[in-house]
């Protein structure tokens, strides 16, 4: 509290307004002015809490009602029956009339020169120096993501109880490209003799960033929004980098490094597929699929 | 001037410029965390891996990020020392609250650090966090410049400034264009924006410090403690630049797909972080130089139980 405040030509109004103390100049014991408003003072305190319990209270009840919409979808994410009902406008997919589509991604014009890693930073990193940014062999394009993007409606679909893995190995990322469903469960496993940490970077997913000492046991993890091309990290390996694609439906593939990709179990519709490339970008296209047409539809990127 | 005086003290002054020189090499540090992509690396914080002791196997970015951790450390323990020496030995009050005032902007410097690891890295913590790391090395820089015989104990002689606008006037604007290059040029390397603002402010960076550099070293240039900032400040912004231009080159133009941080981007940036951090300590001591030339004298606050009529 002020011992002393020097006030020059300075209203002091007390904090209902009724009484105010005029000073020209000189000095002021303000301990004497607060003892005076103290009755007030203590009215104005109580009025200030209560003012700041009320915000914290809808703060919170704000928070915990954001919170639940959260864990709602987390739940939906790491549950893999949540999501397992079938909408009731849509029509469930009968197997006898599935159809299939495929094709193969190609790279026009020449492939870049692949650039060399350096791991000789970490002496227990003894993997291939090659970077997977763009794999194209005899103009076939690998790690490219095909999934279909439109035409599913409302469908909702299992997920599959079954695992994914994604493997360090090496100091790179197996594989490199990968797709999951929204809740799938995704084994990560260090195979090397060194600390990893995996980082990955969403933008409709939550943050994480966690360390793998070597032979560790497996990190176990879901996401619970759809995302594409969620980049994946490794800051105590720079070059170590992967993506991760997470839908809802099970339709979807990444290009082997023949460029192939299958997409099957189809129901009959008019559907857009998506081909995302981490650098050469995405490009649509649009199908037909009949009952047990299995159609082949290629695309190419230019580089 | 009149002044509350100190008497010299020769290892608290070459403390405080052990201090400035160790934060230099913070600042080093931090830069090479950022250029090799390993501010992560290190997931938890105050903690490493668990441990507040334990030395991590220092591979790959953990070398950048713990090395980073351990000598903020030790910059910390420097600046507590630093703070309590001063506020033993100095018996300019407004020596004691710089002290004091280095110690909270370190404490705040790792604070925001520590936030910036919990949170991932967002770009205005992380810009924060550069921009008080160059704050903190100027205060350092300028203890070392208070605590140093010349200023303690000599004369500074005033000189009447009658061009407009006044030098003094010409420093604070390079010290504020400075800031806003340096922020910018975080929210860049934090990926908080692109380049283009940082690159078109160094225009205005290079026209604003010429111009006080220059004028500084043909206005003042009998008085040498204004002469000497200026042409290191004229050097260090020749330097800045090219370095500048190398760095744009190595980063952002040849190695913008690059698969990891090489050396020649890492080298070039870290360099352009050093220099650029000297080169605002330099415009912070020309100013303070220049302030203290002013012939209007500045009458500092004494109080009546400390007051002695001494000329420093």
């Amino acid at each position: 509290m002020i011992g002393l405040a020097k006030v020059n030509r300075a209203y002091l109004v007390n904090l209902r307004g009724r009484e105010s103390l005029r000073l020209r100049s000189g000095q002021v014991r303000a301990t004497k002015f607060c003892k005076s408003n103290s009755r007030k003072g203590d009215i104005m305190n109580k009025k200030t809490w209560s003012a700041m319990w009320v915000l914290c209270l809808l703060a919170l009840w704000l928070f915990v009602g954001c919170s639940k919409k959260e864990n709602t979808n987390e739940e939906q994410g790491t549950s893999p029956s949540s999501e397992a009902k079938p909408a009731a406008t849509a029509a469930p997919i009968d197997p006898a009339t599935a159809a299939t589509v495929s094709g193969t991604v190609k790279l026009d014009g020449t492939a870049p020169k692949p650039g060399k890693i350096d791991m000789s930073q970490d002496p227990a990193c003894k993997g291939t120096n090659t970077p997977e940014t763009i794999v194209a062999d005899a103009g076939n394009l690998a790690n490219v993501f095909v999934y279909v993007k439109d035409g599913l409606g409302d469908r909702t679909f299992d997920v599959p109880k079954d695992s994914t893995t994604i493997d360090q190995k090496g100091c790179q990322y197996h594989p490199h490209v990968l797709g999951v469903m929204t809740g799938q469960n995704i084994e990560i496993r260090n195979d090397d003799d060194t600390t990893h940490n995996i980082h990955p970077t969403p933008k409709d997913n939550r943050e994480w960033n966690e360390s793998q000492p070597p032979k560790a046991a497996a990190l176990e993890k879901t996401f619970a929004r759809e995302e594409v091309m969620l980049p994946v990290k490794c800051n105590q390996h720079p070059w170590m980098k992967m993506y991760l694609n997470v839908m809802k439906s099970p339709f979807f593939a990444v290009t082997g490094k023949d460029g192939k990709y299958e997409i099957k179990g189809l129901p009959p519709g008019d559907y857009t597929l998506a081909f995302v490339h981490e650098k050469l970008g995405e490009q649509d296209q649009k199908v037909t699929l009949a009952a047990k047409d299995s159609k082949t539809l290629d695309q190419s990127f230019k580089q | 001037m009149q002044v509350t005086s100190t008497s010299y003290n020769r290892a608290h002054h070459w403390f405080a410029v052990f201090v400035a020189c160790a934060t230099l090499l913070l600042i080093v540090a931090g830069a090479l965390v950022t250029s090799n992509d390993a501010g992560l690396s290190v997931p938890d914080w105050p903690t490493s891996f668990g441990s507040l002791y334990k030395i991590p196997q220092l591979v790959g970015g953990v070398k950048f990020e713990h090395t980073h951790r351990m000598i903020a450390q030790f910059v910390g323990f420097l600046t507590i020392i630093l703070a309590l020496w001063t506020w033993r030995v100095d018996r300019r009050r407004w020596m004691q609250y710089l002290g004091w005032a280095a110690l909270g902007t370190v404490v705040a410097q790792g604070i925001l650090g520590g936030l910036t690891v919990l949170f991932y890295l967002p770009p205005s913590i992380s810009s924060a966090h550069a921009a008080l790391a160059q704050t903190f090395f100027c205060i350092a820089v300028c203890i070392a410049l208070f605590t140093d015989r010349k200023w303690v104990l000599e004369v500074q002689r005033t000189v009447a400034d009658h061009q407009r606008p006044r030098l003094f006037t010409l420093t604070i604007i390079s010290i504020v264009v400075l800031y806003v290059q340096l922020i910018l040029g975080a929210m860049f390397r934090h990926h908080g924006m692109g380049w283009l603002p940082h690159v078109l402010n160094s225009v205005t960076v290079l026209f604003m410090l010429a111009w006080t550099a220059l004028r500084a070293r043909s206005q003042y240039s009998h008085v040498e403690a204004i002469r000497r900032p200026a042409s290191i400040m004229l050097a260090l912004l020749i330097v800045q630049f090219c370095l500048g231009f190398l760095a744009f080159t190595t980063r952002v133009s040849w190695g913008r797909n690059a698969v990891q941080p090489e050396l020649p981007m890492v080298i070039s940036t870290v360099a352009h972080v050093a220099v650029g951090a000297l080169l605002l300590a330099t415009t912070v001591v020309l100013t303070v130089q220049v302030w203290r030339c002013m012939p209007a004298s500045v009458v500092e606050p004494v109080s009546a139980i400390e007051q002695k009529p001494m000329v420093a």
